[in-house]
């Protein structure tokens, strides 16, 4: 563990005055996702650490180059967790990684998103400046949410230092209950119960069976089960922690991997390929061969969007192309805060 | 009064008169939709800060989007600054007008749009009150869950723009993480949606960015809501402490235990005494503080957890524990926490409500130093917390007749929110800067750093036109703030020049 801020900021000074703009990389775990980009490296993992962990108030506030199991080992102890259950995609994961992508796992639409956790952030700008927004209390409304605005930005508005948390008590018990149906009633069972009182804390459509994980006191995880039906599993913790770092066999023998934003109660896309659904239908991964240009058009035809998770792009574009209002306000955004472009040019859409 | 001129240098002057800007909005908004004599504007000259007034030039009422972007297309061409308004309700001054200014209403977007029950959401427009959406998700057995305490009156643009928060923010969280997709309208007229009905969008989050931004970057006229469904059960137990400091000490217990409540408040002495007299909700009232748990979730869950709290607080010395026996009885202990505000209003001609956010462990510190601020400034307070998140409401007693009652007042409000950076807050939770904590912000926030806003402020809005002068205060503003507070003898903000 150690602070090597200044270290970052002296060679942000100097990207900034030789023009060399820089490639942020944390555990080097997520270099998949987004452009790849011919940059100089700006090493995170050595700025690492817990700050500071408040058990009784709930939050953690950790150096970017932390790794998540770090993290996740020191939440452990107090009987505590990372509530959006984030994947590592590999042993390096780092906190700051898995903030600047907002990468959830399968919790996801029943506690929130990591962007739903943030806190607060300490960035240095595009300027070379260090600056600090939010805080470690659950509410503050002082400012705009800059904090906010870095989650997902995957490093293209600034370096970010440190990241404050909310963090949550880790759940008595857990059960995973399984079904065979259609995909069409697993979206409609899926949503049906997301709609009325039940302690769901993950769902998956995997080969024609729907997986439903409760998460509670066992008491009421014995009620939701009459409920919902099916058998238990067995390995509950084996398969959503395979579902989340992509281990199931779909996962790894694909070559070119989707992952597809839809809206939780739109039916079954129909695209070639093989699917696996999640976040109560919010969630489509696709394997296919499809053509991109197909398969963006039918997700955003529904109100959502593709990324192409993994896998090489004809048109080199790993994400949905934004709308020309929303996409001026991105290149506003950006010179708003990185006016010399040296941060992650191009990682998430060309020319920004 | 001083304090509403404060940050008058950022407000840009319009290139047309009155009259000219009012043939513009003639032209395509009926009569009784642009208003401009004094009698008809006086209405608008604040919203729930009274303490600041202004009377807006013009006031426009659209009813339409359509109207919403040809007013600002109107205001963009001729420099007038734009201040959006929902209810009125806010308590930050946010929704101030401005002199020279056209205050945009938006009381006429009252429609809710759309509910799908089996996707939990709901499509309305800016001016629907926020307890309107819960009235009419009800049927469905969803709610919506952000419920600050004026829920009965505020609208959800208005939510949006504050990131509002209530009682059960802890467990449900803030407007930010309820809700999914907005339509804004920019500074030139256009029609944006930000957000969409997945769960996440391409690009950066600028649903993020808009909430709470105070109408600075752009006028939201619809906005999409998450919907949650109704709990099984809510239980609620109520229990009275003879020391503030144990009563703080049991909130941490019920935490550190994994227990996530629905609403955890906490009362000092004053504010019971003057909440039983208003409603009797038969609060103990030799109490030095009270706290209400309330406990949500499926039947079984609650059952487990109402006994669990039920010792943890008798275990940290509560002299008493209650648990509601029936829902009459929950929702009279619940009346006499959200009855506390008008029922200090009824024990003192004026008060003031503060709203910093302080770790939940500063709290006996805090409230030691409040009461010693309260002696030396000879104003008594009452304490209304949001104990489970942090969010301490002091509410300042004050007689805005008496000369200089009300300076002293705003001096010993901004001493309480400097208090809570101090020990790692922040100056407003859920409240908004507006125009009441401009100057605080200068004590949060280095100049950097409000630099960076201000550069996020230019990228929705080069010309300064929305809402001038509000949440984010200008260098200069600071400067001059901080001559008058000079902390531990360093000049804040070094690099400007003096005059």
């Amino acid at each position: 563990m150690s602070d090597i801020s200044q270290q970052i900021k002296e060679q942000i000074e100097a990207a900034i005055a030789n023009k060399t703009p820089l490639n942020i990389i944390g555990g080097n775990s997520k270099s998949f996702l987004g452009h790849a980009i011919d940059c100089q490296n700006l090493k995170m993992a050595e700025h690492s650490g817990i700050i500071n962990y408040e058990p009784s108030e709930l939050v953690m506030t950790a150096r970017a180059g932390t790794s998540l199991e770090e993290i996740e080992t020191a939440l452990n102890q107090h009987n505590q967790m990372l509530p959006f259950e984030p994947p590592h995609y590999g042993s390096g994961a780092t906190i700051g990684g898995t903030i600047a992508c907002n990468l959830s796992g399968p919790r996801r639409a029943y506690a929130g998103a990591a962007r739903d956790y943030v806190l607060g952030t300490k960035i240095i700008n595009g300027k070379a400046e260090e600056l600090k927004f939010g805080g470690e209390v659950m509410k503050n409304v002082a400012g705009y949410d800059v904090s906010r605005l870095m989650v997902g930005a995957m490093g293209t508005l600034g370096v970010m230092l440190e990241i404050s948390f909310k963090v949550l008590p880790c759940l008595p018990a857990e059960i995973t209950l399984v079904q065979a149906m259609s995909a069409d009633d697993a979206l409609r069972k899926m949503n049906q119960w997301a709609a009325s009182p039940l302690p769901m804390s993950a769902t998956c459509y995997i080969n024609g069976k729907l997986y439903v994980r409760l998460s509670g006191v066992d008491s009421a995880l014995q009620a939701a089960r009459n409920q919902i039906g099916g058998e238990e599993l067995n390995d509950s913790k084996s398969f959503w922690f395979q579902l989340r770092e992509h281990g199931l066999p779909l996962f790894k023998k694909a070559e070119k991997l989707w992952r597809l934003s839809v809206p939780q109660t739109t039916s079954p896309l129909s695209l070639d390929g093989e699917q696996i659904i999640e976040w109560g239908g919010g969630l489509r991964w696709l394997f296919s061969d499809s053509s991109e240009e197909e398969i963006r058009n039918i997700t955003k035809s529904v109100g959502g969007h593709a990324t192409l998770y993994k896998g090489e792009s004809p048109t080199k574009n790993v994400f949905q192309s934004l709308d020309a209002g929303i996409n001026k306000l991105h290149h506003n955004l950006k010179h708003a805060f990185d006016p010399a472009g040296i941060f992650n040019p191009g990682r998430m859409f060309n020319n920004l | 009064m001083n304090s509403s001129e404060k940050n008058i240098d950022a407000i840009p002057d319009a290139n047309i008169s009155k009259q000219d800007l009012l043939i513009k909005f003639q032209d395509f908004l009926p009569n009784n939709a642009v208003l401009h004599d004094a009698e008809d504007l006086r209405p608008y000259e604040c919203d729930g800060l009274s303490a600041y007034r202004r009377v807006p030039m013009i006031v426009v009422l659209p009813s339409t989007i359509e109207q919403v972007q040809s007013v600002i297309k109107i205001c963009f061409q001729n420099n007038v600054p734009v201040v959006a308004r929902g209810a009125g309700t806010g308590l930050s001054g946010g929704a101030l007008p401005l002199e020279k200014g056209v205050l945009l209403s938006l009381a006429k977007f009252k429609s809710i749009l759309n509910i799908d029950p089996l996707a939990r959401t709901a499509r309305v427009q800016p001016g629907v009150r926020n307890l309107a959406i819960s009235d009419a998700a009800k049927a469905f057995g969803l709610y919506y869950a952000p419920d600050p305490s004026s829920q009965i009156a505020c609208s959800i643009g208005g939510n949006v723009a504050e990131n509002s928060g209530g009682v059960h923010c802890l467990k449900y969280g803030l407007t930010v993480h309820n809700i999914l997709a907005l339509k804004i309208v920019t500074i030139e007229g256009e029609l944006l949606t930000i957000g969409g009905i997945s769960l996440d969008s391409p690009g950066f989050d600028l649903l993020a960015l808009m909430t709470g931004s105070e109408g600075m970057l752009g006028v939201i006229v619809e906005v999409t809501v998450r919907l949650l469904p109704i709990p099984e059960r809510a239980q609620v137990l109520l229990a009275a402490f003879d020391d503030v400091e144990k009563a703080g000490a049991a909130v941490s217990a019920i935490i550190s235990a994994g227990v996530i409540p629905g609403g955890l408040e906490m009362m000092d002495k004053l504010a019971i005494q003057a909440a039983e007299d208003f409603v009797h909700a038969g609060y103990p009232m030799d109490a030095e503080a009270i706290l209400l748990c309330e406990l949500d979730g499926v039947n079984e869950e609650v059952s487990e957890q109402v006994s669990q709290v039920r010792k943890i607080l008798t275990e940290g010395g509560a002299v008493e524990v209650r648990t509601a026996k029936d829902e009459q009885e929950r929702a009279l202990f619940w009346k006499g926490r959200k009855a506390a505000f008008p029922a200090v209003g009824r024990i003192s001609p004026d008060y003031y409500c503060m709203d910093g956010t302080i770790p939940r462990k500063s709290l006996p510190e805090v409230l030691r130093k409040i009461t010693s601020l309260s002696k030396d400034y000879d104003l008594p307070v009452a304490n209304v917390f949001h104990a489970g998140d942090g969010n301490l409401h002091p509410l300042i007693l004050y007689d805005a007749n008496k000369d200089g009652e009300l300076e002293r007042t705003e001096e010993f409000g901004g001493k309480i929110l400097e208090l809570c950076v101090e020990v790692g807050g922040t100056i407003t939770g859920e409240h908004g800067v507006g125009m009441e904590k401009i100057n605080q912000m200068c004590t949060q926030f280095n100049s950097a750093e409000l630099t960076q806003f201000h550069a996020v402020k230019h990228a929705f809005d080069k010309n300064g036109l929305l809402n001038p002068g509000k949440a984010v205060p200008t260098l200069h503003r600071c400067a001059e703030f901080g001559a008058m507070h000079v902390h531990k003898g360093e000049l804040p903000f070094p690099e400007l020049e003096r005059f």
